[in-house]
């Protein structure tokens, strides 16, 4: 169900806990998996939960406690704008809007040639670098004034 | 001193550490062999405070843990930054990620831990991944791992990634994270010195709590105490965000006015007005600007103005702002991040949210403050951690110094600050230093 490198990627992270803890490492499989798959259906969270040798319930509640997992497929590119008050203070609003604009989608929606889906969200811990977006969970981008927005745009588009 | 002279691209690196001063505090303890109870002692005399947010004495915090215990211990920091206006931590660990390892390998030394855990927020994983790599170059070095330095001493410590939960940056919130549960704050007592992690003895600190122990033990505790001032000793890094015109990290005494912080951040964004600065993060209470103007930044200065340091998040509002819509977005944060757990708060939170969105949108009752105040007469203190605090702290004080701009909102369905000037004031600003 996953390739050999992700679940080497799992091991490592199963090492960083007491031998009798795999469960500590779910968070870091749900990650790796859904970095290779670009979302978690269910099969995916047992299967997980099988190997880390726990509950598939167990493991599926982590899986939708916390935000970044995706439940639900999403377009190639994930874009989240952060418009928590800091941020809003410089921008965070406007700079989501533009984003809006340019992708003509709303908040929770994908485009229709699947590319890009767009999220609103809360504190990053960045907001000296407001307006601050994450692409795909793991690649923050800072100061991004429109034009910044229009050429990561273009270069997401042409990935 | 956590962050003086360290940007780039190397800083971070073991090499350039180690080529100003680094590991010199664990080499001294190592060298001289410094029981670990003088150690807590001059954590206690230096008045090191907790930089998460409560500002406990971290050197009373350590003894609480029972050194003699026999089974395993555990330790962890807490680098899981999600309170609204905070990024002092992912500097830290950006520029200075070794200051965190060697102040945690003092703290395990001290504590007798033979493990940790650094918990990182889920937003920053390039910062994670940093960390990973200051791992390895510590452990490569023998900085960390099995009898470290020939010492006779382990430590091992590992990153653990989040993945966007604000809630875990509550302290047992964050070991069930660790656990691989749902982060879900759990009943206190037992505190985690008794029952923490795995059900073992456990001690959390802040990312700038850890890091600000190696300097401790190399200047001295009193030396260091002397850098702030009484009951607040050091120097601490406040994040100021908003109406500034160079939002940014500064690392600055405990004690400095804040008329000085806001100067360095380059004063107020385009000239305007000082209106209102939340001074610890967005769950401290908010302080109009003039009482803000007399303050100097430092636990005591800032709760006798009714407030809290916490964080050290400064969060600077010009008049442009709206205050109900600036309340708007923090009650709907908390609303957002509650865990669900505890009746008063996911309910509470909800209520909150919705009051204060029916006043921006014009929708407001005239009795709406009064039962803004209720609900937060209901949440206070009847949860299982401050997240429902937190909630309400903002809405009081918002209501409190603010009082009029709702009412105005309620009688005349629309906002005080006109729309054009909200606007203008809240356009993408990036300061040309950047
Ligand atoms: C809702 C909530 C969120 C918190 N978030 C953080 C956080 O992001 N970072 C942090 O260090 N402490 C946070 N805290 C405080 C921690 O529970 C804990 O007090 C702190 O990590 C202790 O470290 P210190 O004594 O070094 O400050 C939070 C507390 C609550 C109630
Ligand atoms: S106060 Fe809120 S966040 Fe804290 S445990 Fe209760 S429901 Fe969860
Ligand atoms: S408010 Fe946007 S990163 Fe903190």
């Amino acid at each position: 169900m996953l390739s050999q490198e992700s679940l080497q990627q799992i091991d490592r992270e199963v090492a960083k806990y007491p031998a009798d803890q795999k469960q500590s490492a779910v968070m870091a499989a749900l990650r790796i998996a859904q970095v290779e798959k670009g979302w978690l259906p269910q099969e995916l969270i047992a299967f997980i939960a099988d190997y880390l040798e726990m509950p598939a319930i167990a493991a599926y509640e982590v899986a939708s406690f916390y935000n970044m997992y995706d439940l639900e497929p999403v377009g190639k590119h994930k874009i989240t704008v952060c418009t928590n008050l800091p941020c809003a203070l410089s921008g965070g609003v406007h700079a989501a809007d533009y984003v809006k604009q340019k992708l003509g989608i709303d908040f929770n929606e994908t485009t229709a040639d699947g590319k890009f889906t767009l999220k609103e969200g809360e504190c990053m811990g960045a907001c000296g670098d407001a307006p601050v977006l994450l692409v795909n969970n793991h690649h923050m981008c800072s100061w991004m004034t429109k034009e910044k927005i229009d050429q990561l745009l273009a270069d997401l588009e042409s990935k | 001193m956590i962050l003086a002279g360290v940007d780039g691209d190397r800083a971070w690196r073991l090499q350039d550490y180690l080529a100003r001063g680094g590991y010199s505090a664990l080499k001294k303890i190592i060298s001289e062999k410094i029981p670990p109870e003088a150690i807590i002692a001059e954590l206690k005399t230096a008045v090191l405070r907790g930089r998460g947010g409560a500002g406990f004495p971290t050197g009373l915090k350590w003894s609480f843990m029972p050194r003699s215990f026999p089974g395993d211990k555990y330790l962890a920091c807490n680098s899981d930054e999600g309170e609204p206006g905070t990024f002092k931590d992912r500097d830290i660990l950006r520029y200075n990620p070794h200051s965190v390892i060697e102040g945690m390998t003092i703290a395990a030394y001290a504590m007798g831990c033979a493990r940790g855990y650094n918990y990182i927020h889920g937003e920053i994983f390039e910062i994670y991944q940093r960390f990973e790599e200051a791992l390895e170059e510590a452990r490569a070095a023998n900085l960390l791992g099995a009898d470290i330095l020939g010492s006779g001493f382990s430590f091992d410590l590992f990153a653990h990634h989040g993945y966007g939960a604000y809630i875990c940056g509550e302290e047992t919130a964050l070991l069930e994270s660790i656990e691989g549960k749902k982060g879900q704050p759990r009943f206190k007592p037992p505190f985690p010195a008794s029952y923490g992690l795995y059900g073992k003895p456990t001690t959390i600190n802040n990312t700038e709590t850890f890091a600000s122990v190696p300097f401790i033990i190399n200047m001295g505790g009193e030396a260091f105490l002397n850098l702030g001032k009484p009951n607040n000793g050091g120097m601490k890094l406040f994040s100021v965000s908003g109406h500034v015109n160079r939002p940014g990290n500064y690392e600055i005494p405990l004690g400095t006015p804040f008329s000085e912080l806001l100067e360095m951040a380059g004063g107020m964004r385009g000239g305007r007005k000082l209106k209102a600065v939340i001074p610890g993060g967005s769950s401290s209470p908010v302080l109009p600007a003039d009482v803000m103007m007399s303050c100097t930044m430092d636990y005591d200065s800032i709760s006798k103005a009714g407030s809290m340091l916490g964080s050290g998040a400064v969060i600077v509002m010009d008049e442009t702002t709206c205050m109900v819509k600036a309340l708007e977005r923090l009650s709907y944060f908390y609303f957002e991040e509650s865990c669900g757990q505890c009746t008063p708060c996911r309910e509470g939170t909800g209520w909150l949210y919705r009051v204060v969105h029916r006043i921006e949108n014009g929708l407001g009752r005239a009795d709406d403050l009064d039962l803004l105040n209720s609900v937060t007469g209901n949440i206070m203190g009847r949860t299982i951690c401050a997240l429902g605090d937190a909630a309400s702290m903002p809405v009081q004080s918002f209501i409190k110094h603010f009082g009029g701009e709702f009412q105005y909102h309620i009688e005349n369905k629309k906002c005080l600050v006109s729309p054009e000037v909200q606007y203008e004031g809240s356009q993408i600003y990036v300061s040309p230093s950047c």
